[in-house]
């Protein structure tokens, strides 16, 4: 268990090093999905390996239950996310030929 | 394995609870087929049946208040006063955006009838954040909220800032969310629940490593959620944000996800108040520089909606302060002082950026202070309705804004959190001079635009800006009743009918001391709006939205008045008195 816990925590360390900094949108929403998919190793650990600290007794079942259906959840919006965001890298990318996150600074105060 | 461990009881289920939020949702649905079916160049009939959905789901918010509070479909969704006010606020963020909408979307020429379905489905989400103690719920409900504002940031697809405000709002909220799960994940961990209640009482049997899961997943959580609250080491978004987005999309991105992600902290802070002991002394650091940093930056601003931007960031700050009263002594101190600002907060913000599109004109917008020059001369209505805004935002008494502040306050004074009210007190008067600014802006004389902005306002931009003026200033006279509503059926207290007993003649009192209520206003209105459009509006407290608008206007403005004054609950909407 604890070794699935520190890959999930290495990934999601990775991942947020990767956001801060990488400046290309597409990697920096990879290193997102990384994110996420630790985020998703991390409640599956918890899931199979550690039942509820309640007393729960029937209802245990659903105690290890939420966590998988919370994974499941999770890819859904993911997938979402990546509907949306790669819509508006394509925006922008029509919009100025590049989608350097530096040159992003049409605002600032 | 055996299938029987699978058979528990199917959850009972409540859809009046849920009805508010599946009328939106699916008015949404059906505001997208009239769109994909609609004759060209017009969004007429989008806007309307938006508008009717709205009013139904607000309807059946209000119906709902007299009823004792509960949950339903296994927890996931809940009802209690903080809920419904806090849904009711967001249906009408969403109604008041759709009336001042489509004149702006025409003039910037943005061709997205999407926009109604997407802010419908953003509201729904909004409404699913408040509205739960499931920490699942609660990101489905944000991720609906979100996702549909990373598009609506990015509508004007022709322009630059436009889609930079997109990316920004996209990736940074991503990585917000990416956070928040992060804490979810270990709180299950540790719990083995993700029901804030369920979680509450396993710490309470805590083990060692518990508790410090415990305390690292709710410092994660507080991280992605201060990101969508924009709290201020996790702000850096929101200025950009506000300022490249299409103005009523900023509008309601400012009112509604402000009010949602609120909601969200404050139902996971109070469930988790066992450990905010952890946790205070960085939630006051947190509070303190979110109150100050963004008023220190926005006097340097020239440009409104960026001011606004910081401005919304500091009142963020301000609600984080009846916040923390709040988890501090929660016995003593309810939400409802929070509640109070946050209707507040909403009705203000949505009328300032309803003003802020009166100077789109031809593809462009004018949101500069100096575009704002001559205003006064313009659209005397406007620069009134501006006055009365800045003058709930700085909190100037009879206003809204005023008693919002007064009540947060006082609460961090009787909760022992002296220097966070003091440091509230410094900051409004340090907002005063940006706030300011902005009047004075739409004083100037002189014109410096070589060609002269249309003088007409469009009549739904009039009826929002004016709905929310007389929001603004009736809240002050629903304050009690909201308050003894709000409080009256805490968990804490579960004396029903001691409640609606009293807040009944102090309705009574409040709506005696609405007649009385032009008498005040005249000095403070009249005097700004006379020389333009003196009849229209002269009792500015009570007639003018029945006039505007056909059908819809009386319904909504009795609505969101009876809204407001809902300690009264269904004995008092059949009849509105207005």
């Amino acid at each position: 268990m604890t070794w699935y816990l520190m890959l999930g925590a290495f990934m999601f360390t990775c991942g947020a090093v990767g956001v801060i900094v990488r400046r290309n949108p597409v990697v920096v929403f990879m290193c997102i999905e990384l994110m996420l998919n630790a985020v998703n190793l991390t409640f599956l650990t918890f899931a199979a390996y550690s039942p509820s600290l309640l007393p729960l007794g029937p209802e245990l079942t659903q105690s290890w239950m939420s966590g998988q259906m919370m994974v499941i959840f999770v890819m859904a919006v993911a997938a979402a996310e990546v509907a949306v965001g790669l819509g508006i890298i394509m925006a922008i990318y029509r919009l100025r030929d590049e989608v350097d996150l530096d040159s992003m600074s049409a605002m600032r105060g | 394995m055996n299938l029987d461990q699978f058979k528990v009881a199917p959850p009972s289920v409540d859809w009046i609870t849920l009805l508010p939020v599946i009328l939106v949702a699916s008015t949404g649905l059906v505001a997208l087929l009239i769109e994909m079916f609609r004759p060209k160049q017009t969004n007429v009939a989008i806007i309307w049946t938006s508008l009717i959905g709205l009013g139904v789901a607000a309807g059946s918010l209000i119906l709902q208040m007299g009823q004792p509070s509960g949950d339903t479909f296994a927890g996931m969704a809940l009802r209690d006063p903080a809920s419904l006010v806090l849904q009711l606020v967001l249906v009408g963020v969403c109604f008041f955006t759709f009336f001042f909408s489509e004149s702006y979307l025409r003039e910037r020429r943005i061709p997205f009838g999407e926009f109604y379905p997407l802010a419908l489905w953003s509201t729904a989400g909004g409404m699913i954040m408040v509205s739960t103690e499931n920490l699942l719920m609660l990101f489905i409900g944000l991720e609906v909220l979100s996702i549909s504002l990373y598009v609506m940031a990015g509508m004007a697809r022709q322009e630059s800032k436009s889609e930079e405000s997109a990316i920004k709002y996209f990736l940074l909220g991503a990585f917000a969310s990416a956070f928040l799960l992060y804490g979810i994940a270990l709180v299950y961990g540790a719990t083995g629940s993700l029901h804030l209640d369920q979680i509450a009482r396993a710490y309470a049997l805590n083990d060692g490593l518990t508790e410090k899961l415990l305390i690292f997943g709710v410092g994660f959580m507080l991280v992605g959620l201060g990101f969508k609250a924009a709290l201020v080491p996790f702000h850096q978004w929101a200025p950009d944000v506000y300022q490249g987005a299409p103005t009523n999309v900023t509008g309601f991105m400012a009112a509604a996800a402000k009010v949602a992600a609120i909601g969200a902290l404050y139902r996971v802070l109070s469930g988790a108040v066992d450990l905010s002991g952890t946790w205070m002394p960085l939630l006051i650091i947190i509070a303190i520089l979110t109150m100050t940093i963004p008023n220190l930056i926005a006097c340097q601003q020239k440009n409104v909606k960026r001011i606004l931007g910081y401005s919304s960031i500091a009142n963020a700050g301000y609600i984080l302060v009846g916040l923390l009263a709040h988890l501090q002594s929660p016995d003593k101190i309810g939400i409802e002082t929070t509640v109070f600002f946050l209707v507040s907060y909403a009705l203000v913000t949505i009328g300032m950026f309803a003003l802020l599109t009166l100077n789109a004109r031809d593809g462009k917008e004018g949101t500069e202070l100096s575009d704002f020059y001559g205003l006064w001369n313009r659209h005397p209505l406007a620069a009134g309705l501006m006055v009365l805004f800045v003058a709930s935002l700085i909190g100037i008494p009879i206003t809204g804004g005023f008693f919002a502040k007064l009540g947060i306050f006082n609460d961090a004074v009787n909760a022992g959190l002296t220097l966070l009210a003091i440091v509230l007190a410094i900051n409004s008067a340090i907002s005063c001079y940006y706030y300011l600014g902005i009047v004075r802006a739409a004083f100037v004389a002189e014109e410096t635009r070589p060609q002269p902005l249309g003088s007409t306002m469009p009549p739904g931009l009039r009826f929002t800006g004016i709905a929310c003026a007389v929001g603004v200033l009736g809240i002050s006279f629903f304050l009690t009743p909201i308050q003894a509503y709000l409080s009256g059926k805490d968990p804490n207290a579960w004396t029903n009918p001691p409640a609606t007993a009293s807040t009944g003649p102090s309705e009574n009192l409040s709506s005696s001391t609405t007649n009385p209520s032009p008498d005040p206003d005249p000095d403070q209105d009249p005097a700004l709006t006379n020389p333009g459009e003196a009849p229209p509006d002269q009792p500015p407290a009570d007639q003018p939205p029945v006039a505007e608008p056909d059908e819809q206007s009386p319904q909504e403005s009795s609505g969101e008045a009876a809204g407001e004054s809902e300690g009264t609950g269904p004995a008092a909407n059949p009849a509105p008195s207005r």
